[in-house]
């Protein structure tokens, strides 16, 4: 896949192998310590991502590496979370549900109360309406009564009216016969009672009824 | 390093710090040999592995700092590979993930001071690319058989363009992993072969102060390099990858 760069690692490959014995004796002092440093890497090529000799040994590493990180995290890892994120969904879920079902609760609480205080009221209508046609009923048969109570004394006071009345003619005429015939003896005459009677009538017409 | 060594004066060697060397002296690189490049691979895993399951052993459904953190990355990893590749890209989830903490934890680590970066290495960063590459051309043929070469034969195109188009989607094809490869290892190599050589001028007291602020200012973009470096790698793993799945498209 890398041609360029297996080319130019090929290359400091070779020139690293040629060099590599008298590696050390070849430099100045000057780069004794980088060139320790670097030592069985390839100078020429400048970078040590180049360096073909250390591929091996990364790669194994690498694949190493690799090979537990995936085995840790599909393994352990991955379930637990995947675990952890169900749960929390359907802790989520559960209490959204659980929330619905107390709203619907509360919404039916409401109509009860609603429904009862209707009732209550319509209950207590009724009640008002039946206390007043009893006490209207009872009512009017009290007017009643003290209706007739009140034409019967009427009655009876009038009958009384009526029987004073009539005495009152009756000893009224008596005493006026009476007066009339001593005021004629007194007089000296002589009045027979059937004349006085005649008399006292045809003056108290007018007077009595 | 060596800088320090001849002391004073200028001398620049900003490419030092990418030397593979033994971690227990000696000089010769076999491939068992435990290097710094073992050093920062085994640092590299054992940071993701801290924060994706120490992080996690919590499973607090209100989630700590190191947890969310986590979820994040988990998120961000998911929900990318659900929106470019499709749910059936999902089944590949956990090795892009591996890539993703892999590369954004190989570049941070490499930030800090007297540190190696492996991801500055074409070795790493070609593997990691041939992985990718062969990966999804892998995956291509098995899911589409010869199906999978209607990605070069672009059917919306005039049918006497399509020969052209078909050479040039083959170049591009192959040039995959080498972009890959390159646009990151070329990243780390340059902002830290940067840094290195305005740490070097700081040596001059003149130009110290400015030195000194460019080698801040630098480091910050290189946290920032870092992560989008990582990003942009794992995209286009998923790009490939849905390609590999649905090439028609």
């Amino acid at each position: 896949m890398f041609s360029l760069l297996q080319e130019a690692a090929t290359h400091a490959v070779e020139h690293s192998e040629g060099e590599i014995v008298g590696h050390d004796a070849a430099h100045g002092t000057d780069a004794a310590a980088y060139g320790a440093d670097a030592a069985g890497h390839a100078e020429a090529a400048g970078l040590p991502q180049l360096d073909l000799t250390t591929f091996g040994n990364q790669i194994f590493w690498l694949v190493v590496t690799l090979v537990v990180l995936y085995l840790v995290l599909s393994r352990v890892a991955l379930p637990r979370i995947a675990a952890v994120l169900s749960d929390r969904q359907g802790a989520i879920t559960g209490d959204l549900m659980a929330a619905e079902e107390f709203k619907q609760k509360a919404r039916a609480a409401e109509a009860a109360y609603d429904k009862a205080l209707a009732d209550a009221r319509t209950e207590a209508q009724s009640i008002v309406a039946q206390n007043r046609a009893e006490i209207q009923a009872e009512l009017d048969a009290a007017i009643a009564k003290a209706d007739a109570e009140i034409a019967a004394r009427t009655a009876e006071a009038e009958g009384r009216l009526r029987e004073i009345r009539a005495s009152s003619d009756v000893s009224a005429r008596e005493v006026a016969r009476e007066v009339t015939a001593q005021l004629v003896a007194s007089f000296g005459g002589n009045a027979d009672a059937a004349s006085v009677d005649a008399a006292v009538d045809a003056r108290m017409k007018g007077a009595v009824q | 390093m060596a800088t320090e060594a001849t002391g004073g004066g200028l001398e620049f060697h900003p490419m030092d710090q990418f030397v593979v060397k033994p971690l227990f002296g000696g000089t010769d690189v076999h491939w068992w040999t435990p290097t710094n490049v073992t050093l920062w691979l085994a640092l590299t895993a054992l940071a993701s592995i801290a924060l994706l399951v120490l992080g996690t052993r919590g499973r607090a459904v209100v989630p700590n700092r190191a947890q969310s953190v986590a979820e994040m990355a988990y998120g961000l990893v998911h929900k990318m590979i659900e929106d470019i590749a499709g749910k059936d890209g999902l089944q590949y989830f956990p090795y892009v993930l591996t890539l993703f903490m892999f590369i954004c934890f190989g570049n941070m680590l490499g930030l800090v001071p007297t540190a190696f970066t492996v991801t500055s290495h074409i070795a790493v960063t070609g593997v990691l690319a041939m992985a990718v590459f062969i990966g999804v051309t892998v995956i291509g043929f098995v899911k589409n058989g010869s199906h999978f070469l209607e990605l070069f034969w672009i059917k919306s195109a005039p049918l006497a363009v399509r020969p052209i188009l078909a050479v040039i989607e083959v170049i591009s094809y192959f040039v995959r992993p080498l972009s890959l490869s390159i646009r990151l290892a070329g990243n780390m190599i340059a902002g830290h072969a940067v840094i290195k050589v305005f740490a070097g001028f700081a040596a001059i007291a003149a130009v110290a102060p400015v030195a000194i602020l460019a080698v801040v200012g630098m480091y910050a973009f290189e946290v920032l390099v870092a992560f989008v470096q990582a990003y942009v790698f794992t995209i286009l793993t998923c790009v490939y990858l849905k390609d590999a799945l649905h090439p028609s498209h």
